[in-house]
């Protein structure tokens, strides 16, 4: 398996640098080290909900809610800024994860203790969390001059070239390595993922790594949800509308099987990111936004049809020569 | 009765001793890879009369009705239908022949209705090529009042009992016009009420002229419904003729002979002290009263026929469903299993049945699966640590000779035979005390059972309990220290390896009492 997914990875990365000198051809610039961070910069939300939809995914799960996630931890500290202006942003922050923690707890519950699917308890949880934002707001908006300043610069404030936001996006994928590869957790997900009847069998609760998974996932999103409200300085009800597709888009780019159990760090960080540089370079070639989401969506089918021809070779191994050159 | 008395229905057919079969077989042969299935075996079936098929399992039944219902094709020999030589290339084939199969567990829609179950595939049509659903309804009525079935045509099938799917498949049968119905085990699921049903239901089918093969362990229902019976024993046919010449002892013999020419391993029986006794286990549903108790170093068969309830015990001894009453001692101290993870902790590991689906996760590498179970051992402060995880699976994977290039390797990659060695280091890892296996050696060929049952020997030897479901009467003869029978989910025998002979063994199973 990592020899196939380190090669799947290395494509990758082939493809995304090659996109790269393709543009920077043509427009001179795009390859420079500033642009580059820049558009990492760009990418760190969606690399950072990418990740913890990874771990959805490996257990065989999806998690429609996390842009809805986003929106609303957004909104409520945002809201909460606006009215205690003196609150510590570390505060804030720890508030904006602990509450996507709760709403992934949510999600996780259902699927866990009501055995719902994940598809349906999510799309669910994604209209009534995007729902909630409306009751909390009245639909109104919370503009930059209600934000403190401490609020908004935390993200921008620049360290070695790259912006606090791309910082905490390396956070999080150098925490994530350990986490996935190292920890009794992480090896649970491919496992209940691989073959969820295996998996019982072996002693590991089922139900709840996909739980454990869910709450990862609303964590991290809640993390995202103060990112994006204070890099774009503004809360609505509308936040990240239908950001979710682009998350699991970066995942299926990114080689993590829809049907679980395969799957890694750097698949999804490279999935997202190549999602990044097709969205940077699109408009400086001029290309129109409606192309730009056919292209996305192209992207996503090769990709897909990319990984199952490298699932569909495998077949069984009876031969005898096979087994031993494989 | 004699041999010439045809009975009610037919004698009312008229003269009907020396019918012509409806349909015949002739030299069926049937190989797989590795196993010959059916090796040149006869079938005559007749217009009106019921062929029981008995043999233990394994013996080709089942290989028989697929082959029957053209979902296998024989390597050699002749379906003969009205003494025209056929050859069944799809299921289609078959059904359009007139043969039709009622599966123990039914293969119907759950969520369509009863009529619509009876005319799939066939449904009548208005004159504008759309299903005439008037027309569909009244003729499933007729079929169902045909039966003596009183469903509802309307009602889905997800809301009826098993007995009643199994009346709905009958109807099915009818509306094709079969000839030939094949029931495989169809009471292995059926209350005592729902089988008399059944029963009236074959004796009018009978009345109807239809050539039933009837396939069942179970000997007061073969000589309470057949007419006549062929006996399969390792996939050749042993004996046929009409049950009014044959007795219930005679059976049995033909089914079990003499035993194969399987060599055991030898081993020290060095039994020690207790070390699992279960008391008054029992499930809503599944088992009862399950009380027994476990040697170290001790191997413990179980047979049972399929559907007895053993597996359903050993899930509920693992964790995996919870009882609803009873208890269990380790090492004569009471121990509390709600989780597989409890009862690994505990000792207790269990090989399920079905590898594939229960076993190996293909795409993870060997040395994580070997290690899956005894994650906690090998971790410290939540993390894992990866020079320990790599010795253990070293050292288990060594153990079992598995041949593979590397540890990382994923077990996708690996044969069948090298799957199953993953699995078993995987359990070994976890330092049992206890390990039950699950039909260890169902599915391979003969090189690979004498490995397992050799190794299982070993483990026994080395002070290992183990627990083996199997329905395999030789394996179970020739490993098992002491031998516990279960039928309809409870206990019905228990005998030590001494003055254990196959047609115990088959008589406790199938529920038939030696009366002399």
């Amino acid at each position: 398996m990592l020899k196939r997914l380190k090669s799947r990875e290395t494509i990758l990365l082939g493809a995304i640098i090659a996109l790269i000198a393709l543009v920077e051809t043509r427009f001179s610039g795009f390859a420079a080290p500033g642009n580059l961070a820049s558009i990492f910069n760009d990418t760190s939300i969606l690399m950072i909900l990418a990740l913890g939809q990874m771990t959805v995914i490996l257990t065989k799960c999806i998690d429609l809610s996390v842009a809805s996630n986003l929106a609303l931890t957004g909104m409520v500290v945002a809201t909460i800024n606006a009215a205690m202006p003196g609150m510590p942003v570390t505060v804030l922050i720890l508030i904006a994860i602990a509450l996507g923690m709760l709403m992934g707890a949510f999600n996780g519950v259902l699927v866990w203790l009501l055995d719902l699917p994940s598809i349906v308890v999510t799309l669910g949880t994604m209209t009534i969390y995007r729902g909630v934002i409306f009751l909390i707001s009245d639909g109104a908006w919370i503009n930059a001059h209600e934000m403190s300043d401490g609020f908004k610069a935390l993200p921008r404030h620049v360290i070695l070239g790259l912006p606090v936001l791309g910082w905490i996006a390396i956070l999080v994928i150098t925490l994530f390595v350990p986490l996935i590869m190292r920890t009794p957790m992480g090896r649970a997900f491919y496992a209940v993922g691989g073959n969820p009847h295996a998996a019982v069998y072996t002693g590991i609760n089922v139900g709840r790594t996909r739980f454990n998974s869910f709450v990862l996932s609303g964590g991290l999103a809640g993390l995202c949800g103060y990112l994006w409200v204070s890099r774009y300085a503004v809360a609505y009800t509308d936040v990240a509308g239908g950001f979710e597709l682009d998350v699991v888009a970066a995942c299926v780019i990114g080689g993590i099987s829809i049907a679980g159990g395969i799957g890694s760090v750097g698949g999804a960080v490279l999935g997202a990111l190549f999602l990044g540089v097709i969205k940077n370079a699109l408009p400086v070639a001029g290309i129109s936004p409606f192309w730009q989401l056919a292209i996305s969506g192209a992207a996503i089918i090769i990709a897909v049809a990319f990984n199952a021809q490298s699932e569909r070779t495998k077949g069984r191994v009876i031969l005898k020569s096979a087994e031993a050159t494989s | 009765m004699t041999l010439d008395n045809t009975k009610q229905p037919i004698a009312a057919r008229g003269d009907t001793a020396d019918l012509a079969p409806v349909l015949t077989l002739r030299g069926i042969t049937k190989t797989f890879p590795g196993v010959r299935a059916l090796g040149g075996v006869d079938l005559a079936l007749y217009s009106g009369q019921v062929t029981a098929l008995v043999g233990e399992n394994g013996a080709g039944k089942s290989t028989l009705v697929k082959v029957l219902t053209g979902i296998y094709r024989p390597d050699a020999g002749d379906i003969v239908i009205d003494d025209t030589p056929t050859q069944f290339q799809t299921a289609t084939d078959a059904s359009d022949a007139g043969v039709t199969a009622i599966h123990q567990e039914t293969v119907l829609f759950d969520d369509l209705t009863v009529a619509e179950n009876i005319f799939l595939g066939h449904a009548p049509r208005t004159r504008w090529g759309l299903i005439d659903w008037g027309t569909m309804r009244t003729q499933a009525t007729e079929i169902l009042t045909r039966i003596g079935a009183n469903l509802d045509p309307d009602a889905t099938l997800r809301e009826l009992g098993i007995a009643n799917k199994h009346l709905v498949a009958i109807a099915r049968a009818l509306s094709v016009q079969a000839r030939v119905v094949v029931m495989d085990e169809p009471t292995a699921a059926l209350s005592r009420a729902e089988i008399e049903e059944l029963y009236e239901l074959v004796d009018r089918l009978k009345s109807e002229g239809k050539a039933i093969l009837f396939i069942s362990h179970k000997f007061d229902e073969i000589f309470r419904i057949a007419d006549r019976y062929t006996v399969f024993r390792d996939g050749e046919m042993v004996g046929a003729g009409m049950i009014a010449d044959i007795t219930e002892n005679k059976l049995v013999e033909m089914m079990v002979g003499r035993p194969v020419g399987q060599v055991f391993p030898t081993r020290s029986t060095n039994i020690g002290d207790e070390i699992l006794r279960v008391v008054g286990y029992s499930h809503p549903t599944e088992f009862a009263d399950i009380n027994f108790g476990l040697r170290r170093g001790e191997i413990l068969g179980f047979y049972g026929l399929v559907g007895a309830g053993r597996s359903e015990f050993m899930q509920a001894l693992f964790g995996v469903t919870k009882p609803s009453k009873g208890a269990i001692k380790i090492d004569g101290k009471i121990a509390i299993i709600r989780s597989p993870n409890e009862a690994i902790e505990q000792g207790i590991v269990y090989v399920p049945e079905d590898r594939g689906k229960q076993g190996a996760i293909i795409d993870l590498p060997i040395f994580q699966n070997v290690t899956l179970p005894s994650l906690g051992r090998i971790s410290g402060n939540g993390f894992l640590k990866m020079a320990e995880e790599f010795s253990l699976a070293r050292k288990y994977t060594e153990r079992l000779d598995l041949r593979a290039a590397a540890l990382d390797q994923n077990v996708g990659n690996l044969s069948g035979g090298n799957q199953q060695k993953v699995v078993i280091a995987k359990w070994l890892a976890t330092l049992p005390k206890v390990i039950i296996l699950d039909e260890p050696t169902k599915g391979i060929d003969v090189g690979s059972k004498a490995a397992v049952h050799e190794f299982m020997a070993e483990l026994a030897n080395e002070g290992l309990s183990v627990i083996m479901v199997s329905s395999e009467i030789p394996e179970i003869l020739g490993m098992s220290d002491r031998v516990i029978v279960m039928r309809e989910g409870r206990i019905v025998d228990e005998c030590d390896r001494k003055g254990l002979t196959p047609e115990k063994l088959v008589r406790a199973a199938a529920g038939y009492e030696e009366s002399a």
